[in-house]
């Protein structure tokens, strides 16, 4: 039984339609990407799934109903989305950026163990715990939302281009990361412009184009598939 | 030199009560940038209601001690404005969350004349006295003289302002309120219910604009349906004066605003030759919230509220 599966997912702001009703499934502990050009409705279906624009459809979550949820709400009940852009609290240290990363959980001795296991992943963010978060440079930034994303223990984490705007050497490192965080069974829809990046990283891909899935399989066969080769990968 | 010390003294008690009140603006400001220009009302009522419960108790029971009447009339005055904040922020301002900005300051103008007329015609047009039932102490501090009720002013509001920043430094309930004024959209995703956060802001505020009201009324010796509204036009004075949004520019505004009044009403006399006397006091406030706005905008601690607002 799939962790996430949605149905006839449709999103629009005012008259436009970013998402025009897609179903996908993301499985337990199964790492999946979302690939299409810029405009596609990828950060439309992340930011529906979420709660944060007006959509309709069935989101079903872990066996139950999220439509109609706060995001807050659905935030309690284990998505955690770290948003395009990393939306990190710039005038909260990086400490407290990871403590409310944890808002939802009560048990603050499992907690506490969870920043260690973040600052263990992550030297450089304890190397800077009690500074600013807004004086990190990008890639730290990009590691601090991770984190804290991870600090409420997600079922499923929901990664919006986390290569945006990165050097190269730093996409690799976030990259290991998101490979680090799926080989401890959670489980992750990542969203990529970068296709080859994400197919590279994933086991399944959907590959969107102005609203609606236009293709769907193992990201071994979508690498080789022509159209994706010759649309997203440059070949 | 002695008037000098002695204005000080009269500022900065005037500038504990007006850094109350400015917190309230401030903090309302910083999550919702949202002037809540009913919020000088609410120090009134609460001013009102406490006068209201001292004039029961006393009606009751004359040999009561004084200070124990007065904090009951806190005691009753802080929960009732609590839950004025509370359905002024559902009625007024929830509704138009996502209105253009000039609504809800329209609403907020409706609401302070909806509780100044509601509580004229409970309270009357009058003056309302501030029985005399407090310890009435004098002490000389270099030539200029201190009351009791002036120190228990000063005390109770650098204990009250202590006790907000912990709650906004060190409580769950404060770093949700933080992450929350920064960004609405990525707190809600960290599991923060806003509207919950923005429902306490506005109960904290009121809570302090409470305090606020009885002090003012003590210390003037009388309460008024409008006293809300200069009360807290110079406690927005004050907010802008810090930085509006920033609780430490509320309470060093509030402050210096205070001290900057009382000094100019004191020597505004004898810097026009008499022409112009202390009755003049209320210009200082608003002289001050001129020259900010028009040399620096984002106030003394200020964030850049250009690119906020």
């Amino acid at each position: 039984m799939s962790l996430l599966r949605v149905k006839g997912l449709k999103v629009h702001y005012g008259g436009i339609q970013a998402v025009r009703g897609i179903d996908f499934e993301v499985g337990e502990g199964e790492l999946v990407c979302l690939i299409g050009a810029n405009g596609a409705g990828k950060s439309s279906t992340l930011k529906g799934l979420m709660g944060m624009v007006q959509c309709s459809g069935q989101v079903t979550f872990g066996g139950t109903r999220l439509s109609n949820l706060a995001t807050h709400a659905i935030a309690a009940r284990g998505l955690s989305l770290v948003p395009e852009g990393r939306g990190i609290f710039g005038r909260l240290t990086v400490a407290e950026n990871l403590d409310i990363g944890a808002y939802t959980r009560r048990e603050r001795a499992y907690v506490r163990a969870d920043l260690e296991r973040m600052y263990g992943l992550f030297p450089r963010l304890a190397e800077r715990r009690s500074q600013l978060a807004g004086t990190l440079s990008g890639g730290e930034q990009q590691m601090l939302a991770m984190a804290r994303a991870m600090m409420a223990r997600p079922r499923l984490l929901l990664l919006d281009e986390p290569s945006m705007g990165l050097a190269p050497l730093m996409v690799q490192k976030i990259y290991q990361t998101v490979a680090d965080i799926a080989s401890e069974g959670v489980a992750i829809l990542l969203v990529e412009q970068n296709a080859h990046l994400a197919l590279h990283t994933s086991q399944r891909g959907y590959v969107m184009e102005s609203g609606s899935i236009v293709l769907s399989g193992p990201s071994q066969a979508l690498a080789n598939d022509p159209g994706v080769k010759a649309a997203y990968l440059g070949e | 030199m002695d008037i000098f010390v002695q204005q000080l003294i009269n500022g900065l008690v005037l500038g504990s009560i007006y850094a109350l009140v400015a917190l309230g603006y401030t903090m309302v400001y910083g999550i919702l940038e949202l002037i809540n220009f009913a919020h000088g009302e609410v120090t009134m009522i609460g001013a009102m209601v406490a006068l209201a419960v001292i004039g029961a108790l006393l009606g009751a029971n004359p040999d009561l001690p004084g200070l124990l009447v007065v904090v009951a009339g806190v005691l009753v005055a802080v929960p009732a404005c609590m839950v004025l904040g509370f359905v002024i922020e559902k009625v007024a301002y929830r509704p138009l969350r996502k209105a253009p900005r000039l609504a809800p300051l329209i609403t907020a103008i409706g609401v302070s004349i909806v509780l100044q007329n509601a509580a004229m015609l409970i309270w009357g047009r009058g003056y309302v006295s501030f029985p005399a039932i407090l310890p009435r102490g004098r002490h000389e501090i270099l030539g200029a003289t201190v009351t009791d009720l002036q120190i228990a002013i000063v005390a109770l509001s650098v204990l009250v302002m202590v006790g907000l920043v912990l709650l906004v430094e060190r409580t769950r309930l404060g770093r949700a309120m933080r992450a929350t004024a920064q960004s609405r959209e990525v707190a809600e995703l960290m599991g923060v219910n806003v509207d919950t956060v923005i429902s306490a802001t506005f109960v904290i505020g009121s809570a302090l604009a409470a305090i606020a009201g009885v002090m003012v009324s003590a210390y003037y010796g009388l309460a008024h349906y409008y006293m809300g509204f200069l009360l807290g036009l110079k406690a927005f004075s004050a907010a802008v004066l810090g930085g509006i949004g920033n609780i430490m520019g509320a309470v060093v505004g509030g402050m210096l605003l205070g001290i900057i009044e009382a000094l100019g009403a004191g020597y505004i006399g004898d810097l026009t030759g008499g022409f112009l006397g202390s009755n003049y006091q209320d210009v200082f406030a608003f002289l001050v919230l001129i020259l900010v706005l028009v040399f620096r905008p984002s106030g003394l601690l200020g964030e850049r509220v250009a690119n906020r607002a």
